[in-house]
């Protein structure tokens, strides 16, 4: 059936592509999980009226996150490719875009995570420093556990803006089915690879989405 | 075991400084349950977090149980912390956590091993009274076992203190009863000491052992709650008092009931703890050659005895009931004519 309705679609390289988009979002995602959760328990912890308020050092923060979430993708990749260069040695091939990727895609997700601590019942928060909890303790034990389904929904989230970004990554060079849609499609004028790359991206996002989905759904005890 | 030596907590905002605190001393005894009423913005609220530490006192003092609450801070405090529990209005339990898991949390804090921790959840559940609810999330309890799991949690680490800060507002009257019962019995059980806040006079009556009246950040009144309910002084306290005897209420069945017995006088006697058992009336009857006619009568129940209201009507010769009344006067019981003289 596809070789009726997709003539010039070659499975292998197809498939290797395929591979490269995932690995590409699966490997950012972790890094971005990291330092969101990191910058959105900053972003949160250093605001008004909570346990490390500072308001210097938040503003820094919000500034930093604030100016990479503004920048354009495309841009982003073209700013960063001396930092690029630096790190990973090249600018070709799906390691190449991992630096943009989380770096364009951590601000936003440190987003969702400090309007995910927000939401955190402030009383339960002080009933824990009433208890005698030490803020290591409230972090690890209230504050994360409690806003947990806004932490994984805004992670699906994120890993679907990402395999977008994947998309544009590839078309300037880091492999991936954008890339595959774009030069072995559109460059080479095979509409059909094109149409194939685009179901396959939709068929990844659906299943982040069902995945992400069922996970909020399953820890949410409220 | 408690002690507040002249305390005031001052709040910064925009429009200026607020008091919420206004020069507070206090001192609670072991074992006692101490009752702190008023409206909102009384500083009931933050008076009892400078208990704990969640406030520091701007000016003054606080002791809890040899350590000073408002000078300690750091590893010292979150000790000082494990010693006092705190219940709360909306319970603050984690949804994410079962009631096992919520009561198991102050043991985590507290550093008790897994074994143990396991132990301590399981007697905790069984003093609370919610066996079989062990594995539920608190979205699926109902109110007044949320607020057991509270408790619970609240005693995990065997505290010396009790903060109940308006536990029992968020509760349906019937529920509120069972809470305070529950409350009541690990005072005696445990000996226990309890501090409340609530703007509800029944919950004073029902438990407490005294009581200090706040308005606008002063302790305006403070007494036993017999004393409180057979000689308020303070008109806050006063309104207070009338929550929970339906003043308002009894003064239009009292008119109603002077218009009804014109004849005679019309007394109202206050009985206080033993007074309300002994044979007055009877006794009254037997001496003069009047009639009696009981119009009214209500008895309530404090932690430290009963008090009640009695309406009477004098009837007979004008000079046998003068003498009644005064016979009345050098009994244990207050008397006050109100009407048809």
């Amino acid at each position: 059936m596809i070789e009726t309705f997709f003539p010039n679609v070659e499975m292998s390289k197809f498939w290797e592509k395929t591979y490269e988009t995932v690995y590409m979002t699966g490997i950012s995602l972790v890094f971005i999980f990291i330092f969101g959760i990191l910058l959105g328990l900053l972003l949160f912890l250093t605001s008004k009226g909570n346990i490390w308020q500072n308001r210097v050092i938040n503003w820094i923060i919000a500034a930093v996150v604030n100016i990479f979430r503004a920048i354009p993708f495309v841009i982003l990749i073209i700013l960063l490719i001396p930092f690029t260069r630096g790190i990973m040695g090249t600018m070709i091939g799906p390691n190449a875009a991992l630096p943009a990727l989380i770096i364009g895609s951590a601000p936003f997700y440190a987003r969702m995570v400090e309007i995910g601590l927000r939401e955190v019942n402030k009383g339960v928060i002080e009933a824990a420093q009433a208890m005698g909890a030490r803020t290591s303790t409230i972090i690890f034990k209230v504050l994360l556990p409690e806003s947990m389904p806004a932490i994984i929904s805004g992670l699906t989230v994120t890993a679907i803006a990402l395999v977008g970004y994947t998309a544009i990554a590839g078309i300037i060079g880091a492999g991936g089915l954008g890339n595959y849609a774009h030069q072995y499609g559109f460059v080479r004028g095979n509409n059909d690879v094109t149409l194939f790359g685009t179901i396959a991206i939709l068929i990844i996002v659906f299943i982040i989405q069902f995945i992400g989905d069922l996970i909020t759904k399953k820890i949410d005890k409220r | 075991m408690i002690s507040l030596n002249n305390v005031t907590k001052q709040f910064k905002a925009k429009s200026g400084t607020i008091t919420a605190v206004d020069n507070v001393s206090l001192n609670i005894k072991e074992g006692e349950i101490f009752g702190i009423i008023g409206y909102s913005g009384a500083g009931k609220s933050t008076l009892v977090r400078m208990l704990n530490g969640l406030e520091k006192p701007s000016q003054g003092s606080v002791t809890v149980a040899g350590k000073e609450i408002s000078k300690i801070k750091g590893s010292n405090l979150r000790k000082a912390r494990q010693e006092i529990g705190m219940i709360f209005q909306h319970f603050n339990l984690l949804w994410s956590r079962t009631v096992r898991g919520n009561i198991s949390f102050p043991l985590e804090i507290a550093g008790v091993p897994k074994a143990q921790r396991k132990k301590r959840v399981d007697e905790l559940i069984k003093l609370v009274g919610l066996e079989g609810r062990e594995d539920a999330y608190p979205s699926q309890l109902s109110g007044g076992q949320k607020q057991r799991v509270g408790i619970a949690r609240a005693l995990a680490n065997n505290p010396k203190v009790l903060l109940c800060d308006e536990a029992t507002s968020a509760l349906d009257p019937e529920t509120t009863d069972s809470i305070l019962d529950l409350l009541l019995d690990i005072n005696k059980k445990m000996g226990l000491t309890i501090i409340l806040i609530t703007h509800e006079m029944h919950v004073i009556r029902k438990i407490a052992h005294r009581v200090a009246v706040m308005e606008n950040g002063k302790v305006v009144e403070i007494a036993p709650v017999m004393e409180i309910f057979k000689n308020p002084k303070a008109d806050i306290t006063k309104r207070f008092i009338q929550q929970v005897t339906d003043e308002e209420d009894t003064m239009d069945t009292v008119q109603h009931l002077l218009d009804k017995y014109s004849t005679g006088k019309v007394v109202k006697l206050t009985f206080i703890g033993e007074t309300a058992e002994q044979p007055i009336i009877s006794e009254l009857i037997k001496e003069l050659p009047i009639t009696v006619n009981i119009l009214q009568g209500k008895i309530s129940q404090t932690q430290t005895g009963s008090y009640g209201t009695l309406l009477i009507q004098l009837d007979g010769d004008e000079k046998h009931i003068e003498k009644a009344i005064e016979q009345l006067e050098t009994q244990q019981v207050g008397v006050e004519v109100i009407g048809n003289d």
